[in-house]
């Protein structure tokens, strides 16, 4: 049984109404099975208990600028516990008529962030740009210099604390990672035993112990007399804590380069610091951006724990803030109030990644 | 152009000696007395089934892999655990591996300098030059600027030659370079691999390709458990085989 097609152009009808639209993204998505549309329901029932009240709360019945007192007698959120204190969360104990300094040299640095974001950027000047930013942000803050009021770094705190911390941490937690990696790697056993070690011994230990033993027991055995920057001790806790995670992730890339990349570079000739700087590592930082970046998020947010050796970060800030009787009761709004700054943080660093991703073209 | 590197080679010595060769994987003995002398300008195909080691035996010749017992003598410098040695051969002996390993994060043109570059310490206009010159030789040199994922298989593995000869090496050994490859692109890099022969490289060739074999070896080998069964100019290999073993081989492969 044949068949022919007598009319060849057939009038033009469109997709049904409900298949496309809003209405059909609706029934594509939400609810197009009984198991989803119950589910949909749930959330939508969420939303409508949570968002309101929440919404009425930080905004409608809220205070922002007046003292403890009326925040009382207020039915919203009291915001005035930062609108008030914000300077003495911000920056702790730096010199109050000083504060355009470091609010200026976290500008350099956001600016800096900013530029390295693009890939026609990166070059040996941009390094260069980075330690010359490095060094103006350290004399703009210090002082002592250009007429500068000298302001010791032990004054340094609040989110000028968190953000050095996090910044020189991270910094110099990633090459000494890869070298981890690269040594556990190796073929010589000296080098690999170290490194295997470091790796387990740090790894088994939480960062508040190190915290703890930098700030109590290292001190112990130094010499009479000798005295190193608490803030320092703190600095490098964190840099072999987070040292030992990247070098696991960098060794886990290592191990997912090819064998054959690793032979053609010996073949041509190339020696190992060639054969790792040129084929290996270039390629297998790249793969895992992802594990790395959710590890230096998570040290960031780990500068945090310093509180706990009397360390006058971000964290710490908010907490004596709370602790005077005036604004005890405030506390989730103070809380709150860091973790926005926290995120802000964080997602600077993620979309760092995301870009950095693209410009990878991973 | 920067003159060829000097040969340590004096006229008669051969380019590469194999003496008393053994080679063990744990218990697993995979070379066992191999001795093989490769003259300059000579080209040897080796055959044999799979597992039979002769892609072991090249990659040894490298250093890619590690020989337990016997010599290894490349252009005068013997093969031993020091690594300035490894280097110096590994220099003047350039491999063409099955699978390309072309380096996907570099453009064809920067996969080329590499070697001239950072190993033989060449400027890199003069290491850029070279390498449009073998680009052209292999007939690639309008990809120059692409990344090895844009390109074919073939032209890839034409790429990988180019690359190797970027080096200048004294000797070419090709791990099987046309078994990843479909029929069409198997050509071209065949004949890449015969215009190399006509130039007088020295080549050892680890192949399937018995056409290859018969038109361009001077002598063909036939591995078979980590032995070389028999040694034979092509023509009296392929015509008069004299070892069961090699008389079975062919049987299978030349229909």
């Amino acid at each position: 049984m044949e068949f022919t097609k007598t009319q060849i152009n057939d009038p033009e009808i469109g997709p049904p109404k409900t298949e496309i639209g809003l209405i059909g993204w609706m029934k594509a998505n939400l609810f197009n099975s009984p198991m989803n549309s119950l589910l949909t329901a749930m959330i939508l029932y969420a939303i409508y208990k949570v968002i309101p009240p929440l919404f009425k709360w930080m905004f409608i019945g809220s205070v922002w600028s007046t003292s403890g007192q009326a925040c009382n007698q207020a039915s919203g959120a009291c915001w005035s516990v930062v609108t008030h204190n914000f300077r003495f969360i911000l920056f702790g104990f730096y010199p109050y008529d000083q504060q355009w300094r470091p609010t200026v040299a976290i500008g350099l640095l956001f600016i800096l962030i900013f530029f390295s974001h693009y890939r026609r950027f990166w070059s040996k000047a941009l390094l260069i740009v980075w330690l010359v930013g490095i060094v103006i942000m350290g004399v703009i803050m210090r002082g002592g210099f250009f007429g500068l009021p000298l302001v010791e770094s032990t004054k340094w705190s609040g989110i000028i604390l968190t953000l050095m911390l996090a910044l020189f941490g991270l910094t110099a937690a990633y090459p000494l990672g890869v070298l981890l990696a690269l040594g556990r790697r190796s073929s010589m056993p000296a080098i690999k035993t170290l490194s295997v070690v470091y790796i387990e011994l740090i790894r088994g230990v939480p960062l508040i112990s190190m915290l703890f033993m930098s700030s109590v027991m290292f001190p112990l055995f130094l010499p009479e007399g000798i005295t190193i920057n608490k803030i320092l001790r703190a600095q490098v806790a964190i840099i072999l804590f987070t040292a030992a995670y990247i070098a696991e992730v960098v060794r886990g890339g290592l191990q997912a380069i090819p064998k054959g990349q690793y032979e053609a570079a010996e073949a041509l000739g190339l020696n190992y610091s060639q054969k790792m700087r040129l084929i290996v590592l270039p390629q297998a930082l790249k793969i895992v951006i992802p594990p790395t970046v959710s590890i230096l998020i998570s040290a960031f947010k780990d500068t945090s724990l310093v509180v706990i050796i009397g360390l006058f970060d971000l964290m710490k800030t908010t907490q004596v803030t709370l602790s005077d009787p005036e604004w005890s009761g405030f506390s989730t709004e103070a809380y709150l109030f860091i973790a926005v700054l926290y995120f802000i943080g964080c997602f600077v660093m993620a979309n760092f990644s995301r870009n950095l991703e693209k410009e990878l073209k991973t | 152009m920067t003159a060829e590197p000097v040969s340590g080679a004096a006229p008669g010595k051969p380019v590469i000696e194999i003496v008393d060769l053994h080679k063990w994987y744990g218990d697993f003995h995979v070379l066992r007395d191999i001795n093989l002398k490769v003259k300059k300008g000579e080209r040897i195909v080796i055959c044999g089934p799979s597992g039979s080691g002769k892609s072991t035996m090249i990659r040894c010749i490298n250093r890619l892999e590690q020989h337990q017992q016997g010599r290894i003598i490349v252009n005068n410098v013997e093969l031993t655990n020091d690594i300035k040695n490894i280097e110096k051969i590994r220099a003047e002996v350039g491999m063409v591996f099955q699978h390309f390993n072309l380096f996907p994060h570099l453009t064809i043109l920067e996969n080329l300098t590499l070697g001239p570059i950072w190993v033989r310490k060449v400027p890199r206009s003069e290491a850029e030059e070279t390498a449009m010159y073998y680009l052209e030789k292999v007939q690639i040199a309008e990809q120059a600027k692409k990344y090895p994922g844009q390109l074919s298989g073939g032209q890839q593995q034409r790429v990988a030659i180019a690359r190797s000869l970027c080096m200048k090496p004294m000797v070419m050994l090709f791990d099987e370079p046309t078994s990843a490859l479909d029929p069409e692109m198997v050509k071209e890099v065949l004949d890449v691999m015969i215009d190399l022969a006509k130039e007088g490289m020295t080549m050892l060739v680890v192949s399937h390709e018995m056409g290859f074999a018969r038109s361009v070896a001077h002598r063909v080998l036939f591995m078979d458990a980590g032995q070389i069964v028999e040694e034979n100019n092509p023509d009296d290999f392929f015509l008069n085989p004299q070892n069961e073993r090699t008389k079975k081989f062919l049987s299978q492969i030349l229909h």
